[in-house]
Order: C-alpha cells, then structure tokens, then sequence
C-alpha cells in the first residue's frame, strides 16, 4: 500500500513497483496508448511524474532497441494496472524489473482517470510517492518541490559524432543536446546527415568552428527560461546557419529572438494531438511532450505561427521569416508517436541545402 | 473547405435486409448519415428495403422508398426524384454494389447524379482483386504472396519459392470445397490435385499461410483535402484464419509495441491516401508474432461492422464524419461531439479495454458446423468495455445471453483431458471456454499457445479469471469471502450469481454481503479523449474500485431496457422499438437512460437517449444503473425477451415498471395461468398438456393425435419448436431436448393446420387500439418470423376479423396491457383459436407503423405513461386497413451456415426481413420477392425442379400443371416425377443427391433450373436426400422454395408477367397523402 499525495492534499492509493523509493516531481498525465518504454526513456519527462492515461501499462514489456534514451528521467512512473507477464517477441525484462534497474519509483494499482481529470481540473500539481499513508511533512515537501536546470541533467557531458545513416556526400549536421531523443538523431541520419551532438551549454563559436552545413535543436525537460547559456549560443548559431528546433529547441529559439514563453495548465502529452500546418492547410496527428509552449501575443519579430495545435489553437510552430529558422513544438520524429510530420526534417534539409548552395 | 453548396437533394442506400455480414450497423450509420443531411439543410432521399430500420422513418429522411434494393427500382426513384447526389458508402456492400451497376449502366449520368465520398474509380480499385494488388505494390504495401494455378507441379514450385505452409483455394467451388492448408508438399499435391478436381475452371489459388499471424485492423478516416487520421486500432483474440466477424477483438492493441503499431498505422494512412477514399475505411493486417513482416489482407472502402465498433469503442462518430466529409468538409471543420471542444481531426484515446463477442446462432442450428473460419457466422455481436480485459471478457460472456455468466461450461468439463486437448486443435465458436478449461486442468500458458495461436498475454487473462475462479471455489463457503477477495473478484468482472455458485451460496446472500462490505460499482464516461477534455456527451461502463462520473440525474428519468446482440428471433426490429421508445418518452418531457450492449445499433449511439450505459443485461448489471440513476419508470416491453424477463428483477429492487405490470407478463409467459386466462374469457386454443419424459410426451401425443406441436415451455423465438408425426419422431426430440437440464417442462400441443394471424394492439388497461391484421401466407407449422406476412389480410372473412378484433381486446383488457401485446392466432375449420400473447412490442411493430402511419411504439409508450388510447387521436377497436398492400418477406443467410436445414419449420431461421410495398397484393409480392433477391421465373430461360414429400403430392400436382402450362420445363426427383407422369404431367427425372450427386451438380450450375420447389419429409437428419438437395439449391445459388403456400405465391407473380422494377415505386409518403 503506497500513495500518492499531490500537494493539495488529495490521495491516490496504489501499490509501488520498480524501486519503490519515495520520490517528489511534478505530475502529468500522458494519453499515448503504446509507447512507454519511449515516454519512459523521453528525457523531457526529466524531474515529472507521469501517469499514463491507458490502463494496461507493461503489456511488451522492456526491450533493447526502442529507449530514446540511456535511461529513465522521470522520478515516478504511475499506472493503473502493471503486466508482470508480457508479450513481444521484442520483450527482454518486465517493466518492474526496468525501473528496478533504473531506480525509478511506480505506482501501480492507481485509479489514473481520476487523477488525469484532477490535474485536468487543476493543472500541474506537485506530488510526492510515499509508502503507506502520506503525512503532512509529505505534503510540505511537494509544495517545496522546484524543477529547474533540469536540461543539465539530461545532456551529453561531451561532443560525439555519429555518422551518416545513407550513402556519400553527407550533410554535416550539429546538434544541440538538451536531453535529446534518439528519434531526432535517426532522423537525420537516415536522411544521410554525418552529426556531431554538442552539449547544451556549448558556446556558439566552438560549435561554428567544427563546421557544420546546419543546426539542430533538440527536444528536453523544464523551463526554457532556466537555459541562459544555451539562449545566446542559439541567438549567434541563428545569424550563421540554418537552423531546425523541436520542442525545447523550439521554446529557446523564441526566446533567442526576443520571445517569450508560458507554462500550460497541464501541457499536451501524447501521440493524438492535431495540428495544422497553416502553409500546407493539412492537418496531422502529432506526437508531444510539453508543458511550456511560446506566447503568440509575443512573438518575436520577423516569426510568423507557422503550426497551430487544432484542439486549442496554442503555437505549434514558428517560422522566421529573416532567416533560414524554423521550429515546432510537436515531435516530428515520432517515437513514439504517429510518424507523418516526418517530412518537416526533409524541409529542413531542403534549406540546410539551398543556404548551403546560396552560400558556395 | 466550407459544404459543397451545390448539393441540394441526396439519395441515401441502405443495406437491404439482415444477413449474416451485414446486420444493424448499416441502419445506424445510415441513421447518422440522414441526421447529418438534414442538419445540414440537405433534402434525403432514402431507399431500402428493410422496414425494421430506424433510417426508414419518415422523420429520418424526407423521402422514405422501402423498395428493392435493384439497380432498376432504384434507378426509378431517381427518376421520379431527381436528387443531385447519391451516398451510397453507408449502405454496405449492397450500397456500394449498387452505385457501381448504376454507374455501369449510365444511370447516374444520364440523371447527372454525383456520387459523394470515394468515386467509382477508388471503390473499384479497392474492389478488384487484381488492381488492388498492384496498386499496394506501387505504394509499397505487401499483399500475401499467391499464385493462380493450374497444374500440381505449379503450386509446389510457387511453395519451394515462398515456403509452406501454403492455403489451397479451388476456384469457383462451392462452401470451400476442395481447398485446404498445406504443411509439405505431399500435402500439397493432394490437397491440390483436389482441388483442381472439384474446380469447375480447373483453377487453384495457392497463397502463402499466415494462419496463427496477429490479425489488426485500423479503422481509417480521409477528407477531400487529404487530411487523415486512424480511429482506432483492434486486435484479434483469435489470431489469422478466423474471419474478424468471428473473432473476438479487442480495442486497443494489445500485444504490439509503439514501432509495430506506428507501421501499421502509417501503411493505413497510404493505403486509404493512396485508393483516394473520402469519409471512412477499413484496413486488416496479418502482423507476424516474431517479427516486423506483415501483409494487407482487406481494405472495405467504406463504412463497415468494424466501424460501427470502432465507434461505440472510442465515442468517435465515423458514419457522421464520414457524410459531412462526403458534403465536403474537411477534418479540421468538424467538431467532435462527445468533447464539444476539439475537433475531428484529433485521434480519440482509450482509456479502457474494449471488447467484441460475435453471438452465433448455434443454440438454434444444433446440428450446424460449428467451426469458424474464413466465412463468417455471427448474426450478431456484443461489446463490453472494462478497465482491464477480465472484466471486459466476463461482461461480454454476461452480455451474450447465452446462459454462461463465466467461463465454465458443463459440457466441456465433462471432457476427458485427451478430448480437450484434441479440442483446443479446434477452432470453433466454444474455443475461448475450451482454452478456460485447459487452463482450469493446469495446461501451460506454452502448450495453449502452441495448440491454439492465441497470443500468451490473452491466455495469461484467461488464466487470471481461472485462477480468480479456483480461488473462490477454494473457499470453505460465503461467510469466508472478505472484502480482499470480494472486490479482486468484482475488479475482474466476476459476477455475483458466479461467485455465490463458486462459493457455494446464491445471488442474494452475495449481493447482500457485497453491499454489506461497501463494494458498489462505478461508472465511467466514455470521452474519446482519456479524461484529457471534459466530455459533455454522457456515455459511461461500470467498473468497481474507482471514481465515479455520473452526471446527476434528472428529476423524472425512465430506464429503457435494450435488447442486446442480433440474433435469429431477436433482431434489429426490437431496437427500432426501443429507439423509438425513447424518442416519446423525451418527447413527454422525460429524462432517458438506455441501458444496452449491441455496438451495431441506433440505440447504442451516443446521442440517441440522455444517457446510456454499455452494459449486460442481466439483473444485476441493470440493477446497478437502476441503482445509480433513480429512475421514475424502467421500461421493459421494448427489448424482446431480453427486456421482459428483466422486468420481475427490476420490480424486486423497488423499481416501477413502466407499462404492462409483472401480474400481466406473467399470467401471458406462464403455460397454466394462460390457459386459465383464456378458459375464462371462453376463447379457445389448441389442446394441449405439458410433460416431462418422452413416455408421457409419446401418451400425451396419441391422446391428442398427431400432427402434435412440441416445445419448451419457456420458449424465446421458436427455439427447440418441432412439429411431430409420430411417435418416433416424439422420442426423438425428447432426446435431444433432454440433453439440457430440463427444470421446465415440454408442451405438447395440437398442431392445427390452419391460417395464421397476427396482431400489435396498443391498450390502456382499457382501451384498445388495433393498427393491423397481418395474415401469414404460409399455413401454421412455419414460424411467424419466417412467413410471409400480409397486411391488410386477403383471405380473412369479416366474421373472422371481426373475432381478431374481439378477442385482441379482451385479452388486452384481462392482462390489463399498458403498452403494446403481440397476439397469434390461428383460423381452422372456420374457428378462431389463439396461440401465443406477448405483452410486449413485436417484430411486426416497425413494419405496421410504417404503412399504416400509426406510431405504434409512440402510442405505446404514451399508453403506459397513462395517457387514454381514445385521447391519441387514432380512435379504438381495428383501424381502417390502407389502401396499399404491405407484404413482409423473410431472409435467410443459409448460405453462410452450412448443414442447416434449408426448409422451413416451427424454429424460426431467418435473419432478416425486407418488404414488398404496392397498390395491389400480386405487386407487393413481386416487389417482396425481387426485394429478396427471389428472382420471378421465365419458361424461357429455364424449368422448375420438384421434389415433394409423399403427403403434399397431390396438392403440388397443382402447381406443377401451371407451371407447365404456362411454358416451364418441369424436372423432379423420381418419386415426384413418377407421381406427376402418372397423372399426365410430363417432367424430367433428375437423379436425387446421393442418386447421381455430380449429375444433379451439373444440372444445377447448368442454370436449366429456375427454381427448386421441394417440401420436407420429417426428421433432422442432414444425410437425407431432400435436405441434401435443399442445400445444393443455396450452394448453386437457385432459388428453393419449401413450402406449397409460397411457391403458390410465387406462380401468381410469374402469371403476372412483369419486374418489380415495371411497379412504380412507392414511398411512404405517398400511403400518408
């Protein structure tokens, strides 16, 4: 018997799996019905808990190849009901056995549709995991709970290079890591781009001094506010190359150029989000992971809303109209997730190429 | 992209009759279809010949046409109607066949008649076998490897390149003869020398086996600006091999992992991009368990069963989407109802378990092949939804109706262990109870997989319920069940009546204990969106230890009672009923509920009532939502049996009953008090008695004197009804009947061979209102289901109908009726008897509403609301007949039920019905023919085939004259033929099945024979010739008429010399005028 306590004081009763320590994060809920071992690894989720919104959470298993990651960020993982017998010809380990390894904390047994309609109903709330019956100290404790730099958690400690996935003549790409998943770095790869994945708190120069035809900003946890450093590589990187940016990627671009960002009541979080592409006047299903999304009433200049979520028309993608720029919120590399905005990461290399022509 | 504005005026197809495959989920996209019109200031045309449906309703369409559903009926009404656009993707294959022909033959453009949605272009090649393939090869998409053949060496060539095993499939055989499943190539050379035999082309199709892959489908939607998005995913319990109608399915996938549900999700998005479909499509897959290879096994460019699923299972409405796609809107313009906040565009979230049950109809087909395969057999099906898959299983065992309320069945209990793991090799309609009690006797999660395919995570939650069950049974007895145990076994969907039996107590005591301890259900809202939006369209399922949503409820809400999964005797007309039951009731100002598990159906739709509960209908399941919602009133009359025999469970938990009172159903259900009911009023019935062994049925029978009539003496559509000859054939059914427990006991009546007669009466207590005599053209012995049935009557002297009249009312009056009652009679030797009172709505109600404009269910309802009959405006006693003769013609789906006797008998065995409407009886039969594709015969492109039992000789003499004299070849078996020479009518001798079965086989694919005319001798037996014959006649697609009466009938519409399609089509608005 364990529970967990949000910092309102309501309770949600469960049984914990995995490494059964006592944690404190922040809680969100994610709706993707498949896909967990990719939200587990997603190291967006970095400081969160997150409760999954399906209820048959364990069903494949844990296996080798689908992490996006080299492990699991989050602080607590929350179900209703764990399979402690998968099924997949993939399946290596259970997932209690999983977090076991990775010393995550879950939560399983837990009524999650009432804790989604509670965090629908009140937005992001703290929240603490504890054996047995919480006491008040707990719920001090989530209330002094604070995310911040939390990208420094999650990004490389230093340069590697991956090379191209496709035949001769390759792209060179730079990428920023801020807590990135894999799917972007295949992405590019299978596209035929050479990377070389740089630390978040790079400095622009060291990065232009390698050589690179383009930049790519990834995806990753927190604030983006909480990411000066980062910021003013981006702001110089934008006046040299062109330059693509997804999720956080997208949030500090905005804010390189003069932008801002606000904190959503709940964030979107799943692989079922509408969004139109106000260019193509097509509308597809995306995959997302954000709480923080970019202030229409303040953009920055010479950006122009290019994707807008169609569920509540909040800015899903900016273009910047002086420069080869562009950046969206949702997750074009899928992962999991529906895959059909995969063609922004050909439009991106379209114009890694025409600069690159423009410039020779 | 705003609504085409052009579209002024639509003709909408329906899908025709019930037939296995094609049931009620037509009626309910067609129904969304004609709403979505309407809102959008859109005229509707409707055409469909299926009077049971709600889409037939004159306040769904404009223009109600219920009239063959042939390309030249329909190209009348166009003509008569003129509409600029046709829909036809909502009315399942037949709709989407008959937009083909009418494209085909230039009808819709020498009307400029557009087709909305997919174009013919994309329809056909979806369609085509062969266009189909190449283009999933141009897009990448892998079909199953196959290979046309037509020599042995072939087929093992194509084997050594692609591997075995490999499926043999002969073409043009008939009921999958000759083809089979190859494991090497000795197999092979057999299997298809075979087949190339019994191949009339001499043609093999030998594709690559992938029987045992996971089966997953996608339900798939597209707009005309390309936009798409997938519904949902599903996945197969039961893996490649079984027909998905067949199949126990779940939704979401269960066992796939984001990579393989992604490709498939993807290869969906440009399968249904690439065929340019617009609105709604269907896509399967064999998925391979031990890799990431799959293949395209269907696309069904169009609404279909799965849709109708996928739309109960996810609160996304894709036959709505798919009309407004069809007026021209795209995703993002369309709001989704259920949020009221989000659109379309967006793909709906689960956050439960759902899952399908197909309802066979075995308990009526005992000696039926119960296999299931590629061929479908369900009529019917259930959905449940749960937080977990046990309890969404147990709930659908619950929902079936089948008496199982868990996953123990006696007969296979009784199994020796070998027998059972022999029976776990096959795959039939029992095979999830089979893999219950392998587990049960401690088989491996391994060894069940082995045997059966079935994936290890569905048999593991089998093995929960299992061991769930065990646990229960291990305890020494109720007072020993503790709150732990109680409410893990509620979690799992345990039923109390299960667990009391399992813990050796009963329902009460465990109801009372669980009450006790504070276990009560929840419910849950059903919101598209998994809790992320707030949904506004109340839509809830029970599940025990969580919150629950219940909105609050109304101030005076009734409860109506559905009817659950389509069944033969409990069809699509008793949700047509309990539609239209809640449509009054919302009219009187009353907050609805509905109550029902059947995914396919117009009352399941999300806004049809207030609120509505996906839920089994069993005491307890309904007791729960009778506990939640408080309601003033539960209506029970409206559901067919399922309903009714709620009503004494809904009475005991403090509940009124809305209409007709307990005393009043009971004294009509009850044999004794029946008979003391009519004693009383002095109206007379068939003498009869009730027995329990075969000697008292035997002495009983003689007392009476044969022919005797014996059933049950609770009966539920016919079921186990058989009419006896003689003593043997008493002893006979007494086996079999006794091969179930039998607590009630057997009546034995006198069959009388008169005329039957049918009424729907709406009473007050006091008052009666009848809207119609209907007379059966059959003679008594045929099920009233399965007659044709006429309204006005034709034959009926005033005296009699006047007795109808009479009788109706008195009955009505005694059983004091609040509501509507059903009554059978019977006119013999000029007396009038009465069979049967059902105090409840009909299958007959839709159709008599229809053409005589009264709205029967309307008044009904209003009667048990306390409203006078005479105060409705339609006055009392018999109303005045129509000037329109409305025929009522049975369909049946014997072609998808091998060894099930084809002639007609006291059991009822059709699945639907269509009507033949017109000015004049003849025509009306003309069009109830044509309407069930009972082609009129000519002398000029073939002969009649007799084959008559010794007792009806000499009335088929008759007939046979006619025929002959009117040009017809006459051809019969030689019993027949000899009877016919003797008395100077020349025929034909064809050799009997058995006789020269290839002779009679090349007879009849020779298309000589126009039509088989062939009555029964008695007995069941599936050996005998006549039955033999019966079943070639639908094998070879001729025409077979097994009753006297009937084919009498269908002489007089060849004697007419016309087409239905030379009648001028009629719609119900021009009876009103």
């Amino acid at each position: 018997m364990a529970t967990l306590i949000l910092e309102d004081g309501s309770r949600y009763a469960g049984t914990l799996f995995g490494r059964k320590a006592e944690v404190t994060g922040e809680v969100v809920f994610t709706t993707g019905m498949t896909g967990y071992q990719e939200t587990l690894t997603d190291p967006s989720y970095c400081g969160q808990i997150v409760c999954m919104t399906y209820p048959l959470i364990g069903n494949v298993g844990i296996n080798a190849i689908d992490s996006e990651s080299v492990g699991v960020y989050m602080k607590g993982f929350v179900v209703s009901e764990l399979c402690d017998t998968p099924s997949n010809w993939k399946c290596e380990k259970t997932l209690d056995r999983y977090l076991d390894e990775q010393g995550v904390t879950g939560l399983c047994g837990v009524d999650t549709r009432a804790l989604t309609r509670h965090v629908r109903v009140y937005g992001m709330l703290r929240g603490r995991i504890v054996a047995g019956e919480p006491t008040e100290a707990d719920v001090e404790a989530a209330r002094a709970f604070v995310l911040h730099d939390q990208v420094a958690r999650c990004t490389c400690k230093a340069p590697y290079d991956l090379p191209a996935g496709g035949e001769g003549g390759a792209l060179r790409i730079a990428v920023m890591d801020f807590g990135l998943k894999r799917g972007i770095l295949r992405s590019l790869q299978a596209r035929g781009c050479a990377l070389r994945v740089y630390p978040a708190d790079t400095p622009a120069r060291d990065i232009l001094a390698d050589g690179c035809d383009g930049v790519m900003l990834t995806n990753g946890p927190g604030n983006p506010e909480d990411n000066p450093k980062s910021i003013e590589t981006i702001r110089a990187l934008m006046d040299e190359r062109p330059v693509f940016g997804i999720c956080l990627g997208h949030q500090l671009m905005a804010l390189a150029m003069g932008g801002h960002t606000v904190k959503m009541k709940y964030g979107h979080h799943g692989a079922n989000h509408p969004v139109k592409d106000l260019a193509r006047g097509t509308c597809s299903v995306t995959a997302q992971n954000h709480c923080f999304m970019v202030d229409p009433q303040r953009l920055p200049a010479g950006a122009q809303v290019s994707h807008v979520n169609w569920n509540d028309q909040t800015v899903e993608g900016v273009r910047y109209t002086d420069r080869p720029a562009f950046s969206v919120q949702f997750h074009p590399e899928a992962c999991g997730g529906p895959r059909e905005t995969a063609y922004l990461f050909d439009d991106f290399l379209d114009m890694v190429k025409k600069e690159g022509a423009r410039h020779a | 992209m705003p609504k085409k504005d052009w579209i002024h005026k639509v003709l909408v197809i329906g899908s025709g009759p019930i037939v296995i495959g094609q049931a009620a989920e037509f009626d309910y996209a067609g129904t969304q279809a004609c709403r979505v019109l309407k809102e959008e200031g859109v005229e509707v045309v409707l055409v469909n010949s299926n009077p049971a449906t709600i889409m037939t309703d004159t306040d769904i369409a404009d223009k109600v046409y219920l009239e063959p559903l042939t390309a030249g009926s329909v190209e009348r009404i166009i003509a008569r109607e003129r509409p600029d656009s046709l829909l036809a993707s909502l009315g399942g294959q037949t709709g989407l066949n008959l937009a083909m022909e009418l494209d085909e033959r230039g009808v819709l453009q020498k009307y400029g008649v557009t087709l909305l949605g997919t174009n013919i272009d994309s329809i056909r090649r979806a369609e085509d076998r062969e266009e189909f393939k190449n283009m999933m090869l141009s897009i990448g998409e892998p079909c199953i490897d196959s290979v046309i053949v037509h020599d042995v060496q072939s087929s093992v060539d194509f084997a050594n390149e692609y591997g075995y095993p490999v499926i043999v499939r002969p073409a043009y055989t008939l009921g999958g003869t000759g083809g089979g499943i190859a494991e090497d190539e000795r197999q092979l050379r057999e299997i298809c020398a075979d087949g190339l035999r019994s191949s009339r082309v001499h043609e093999n199709l030998i594709e690559r086996s992938v029987a045992g892959w996971k089966e997953i489908e996608y339900e798939v939607i597209r707009d005309g600006a390309g936009n798409c998005i997938t519904v949902c995913n599903m996945e197969n319990f039961d893996p490649v091999g079984v027909h998905t109608g067949d199949s126990i399915v779940v939704a979401p996938s269960q066992t796939l992992r984001d990579p393989e549900h992604q490709m498939l999700r993807s290869a969906s998005l440009n399968i249904i991009s690439a065929l340019g479909i617009e609105g709604g499509c269907n896509v399967q897959y064999a998925l391979s368990p031990d890799s990431m290879d799959y293949y395209v096994i269907e696309v069904n460019p169009r609404v279909s069963r799965s849709s109708a699923l996928a739309s109960k299972a996810t609160g996304y409405p894709i036959a709505k989407v798919t009309t407004r796609i069809a007026l021209g809107y795209t995703l993002d313009e369309i709001v989704n109802g259920v949020t009221g906040e989000t659109y379309a565009c967006a793909e709906p979230t689960l956050d439960y378990v759902v899952l399908k049950f197909p309802r066979w109809p075995f308990d009526k087909f005992v000696y039926a092949d119960k296999h299931i395969g590629t061929k479908m057999k369900a009529t019917g099906e259930i959905m449940s939804i749960g937080v977990n898959f046990e309890s969404a299983l147990l709930k659908a065992v619950r929902s079936l109706e089948t008496g199982r309320d868990c996953l123990v069945t006696p007969q296979l209990e009784a199994l020796s262990d070998e027998a059972l793991q022999e029976r776990l090799r096959v795959i039939d309609t029992e095979r999830s109870f089979v893999v219950a009690e392998a587990l049960r006797r401690g088989a491996s999660l391994a060894g069940i997989h082995e045997a059966t395919k079935i994936d290890v995570w569905f048999l593991k939650k089998v093995q929960n319920i299992v061991r769930m069950e065990q646990a229960l049974r291990a305890l020494p007895g109720v007072e020993a069940l503790g709150y732990d145990e109680l409410l893990a076994a509620k979690k799992l969907g345990f039923a109390d009546r299960a667990i009391a039996r399992f813990v050796g107590s009963d329902e009460e005591t465990v109801r009372q204990a669980r009450e006790r301890m504070g276990i009560l259900p929840s419910f849950r809202m059903v919101d598209t969106c998994g809790g992320e939006f707030e949904a506004v369209s109340p839509y809830f399922y029970s599940a025990y230890g969580v919150a629950t949503e219940t909105v609050e409820a109304g101030k005076k809400t009734v409860v109506v009672l559905g009817s659950g999964p389509i069944r033969i005797g409990q069809g699509i007309e008793f949700d047509y009923c309990s539609v239209h039951c809640v449509w009054a009731l919302k009219r009187a100002g009353y907050d609805t509920v509905i109550v029902n598990n059947n995914p396919e159906t117009v009352s399941t739709d999300f806004d049809t009532a207030d609120r509505l509960y996906f839920e089994p209908l069993t005491a307890e399941d309904v007791r729960n939502v009778l506990a939640v919602e408080r309601p003033v009133g539960v209506v029970c009359q409206f559901g067919g049996q399922t309903a009714i025999k709620l009503a004494k469970a809904v009475r005991d938990a403090g509940y009124a009953i809305l209409g007709t009172d307990l005393g009043g159903i009971d004294t009509a259900e009850d044999r004794e008090l029946f008979n003391e009911l009519l004693a009383e009023l002095g109206i007379p019935q068939p003498k009869g008695t009730t027995v329990f062994t075969a000697d008292e049925a035997a002495s009983a029978a003689a007392q009476l004197g044969y022919p005797v009539l014996v059933r049950p003496s609770y009966v539920l559509g016919g079921q186990g009804m058989e009419i006896a000859y003689d003593e043997k054939h008493i002893r006979e059914y007494m086996s079999i009947i006794n091969l179930n427990v039998q607590e009630h006991p057997i009546l034995v009546d006198k069959y009388l061979l008169g005329r039957e007669i049918e009424v729907d009466a709406i009473c007050d207590g006091d008052n009666v209102l009848i809207p119609g005599i209907m007379e059966h053209v059959e003679r008594a012995g045929i099920h009233s289901g399965d007659s044709i049935s006429v309204y006005p009557p034709q034959h009926l002297a005033p005296r009699i109908q006047r007795m109808v009249t009479d009788y109706t009312v008195r009955v009505a009056r005694r059983l004091h009726v609040r509501g509507l009652v059903n009554i059978q009679f019977i006119e013999h030797a000029g007396d009038l008897y009465i069979i049967e009172v059902n105090p409840r709505s009909s299958r007959t109600v839709p159709y008599i509403s229809k053409v005589t404009g009264i709205p029967i269910v309307e008044l009904g309802v209003r009667a048990s609301l306390g409203e006078k009959v005479p105060a409705m405006g339609y006055g009392t006693g018999l109303y005045p007949p129509a000037p329109t003769v409305a025929v009522k013609m049975p369909v049946f789906s014997f072609e998808k039920l091998p060894e099930v006797e084809v002639s007609l008998g006291p059991e009822m065995k059709s699945t639907g019905e269509a009507l033949g409407l017109a000015p004049t009886a003849a025509e009306a039969y003309l069009k109830g023919f044509a309407s069930t594709k009972t082609a009129i015969p000519h002398p000029e492109e073939g002969g009649v085939l007799f084959s008559i039992a010794d007792h009806d000789k000499r009335e088929a003499l008759e007939l046979a004259e006619t025929f002959a004299a009117l040009g017809f070849e006459i051809y019969a078996t030689s019993g027949t033929a000899h009877s016919f020479n003797y008395n100077y009518v020349g025929a034909h001798t064809v050799p009997r099945p058995g006789e020269d079965t290839d002779a009679l086989a090349k007879l009849l694919d020779s298309g000589k024979i126009r039509l088989i005319i062939t009555t029964p001798t008695h007995g069941r037996d599936p050996q005998r010739a006549g039955f033999r014959l019966r079943r070639m006649a639908v094998e070879y697609g001729v025409p077979c008429i097994t009753s006297l009466d009937t084919a009498k009938l269908l002489l007089g519409c060849v004697k007419l010399g016309k087409q239905a399609e030379d009648v001028p089509p009629l719609g119900l608005h021009d009876l009103i005028l």
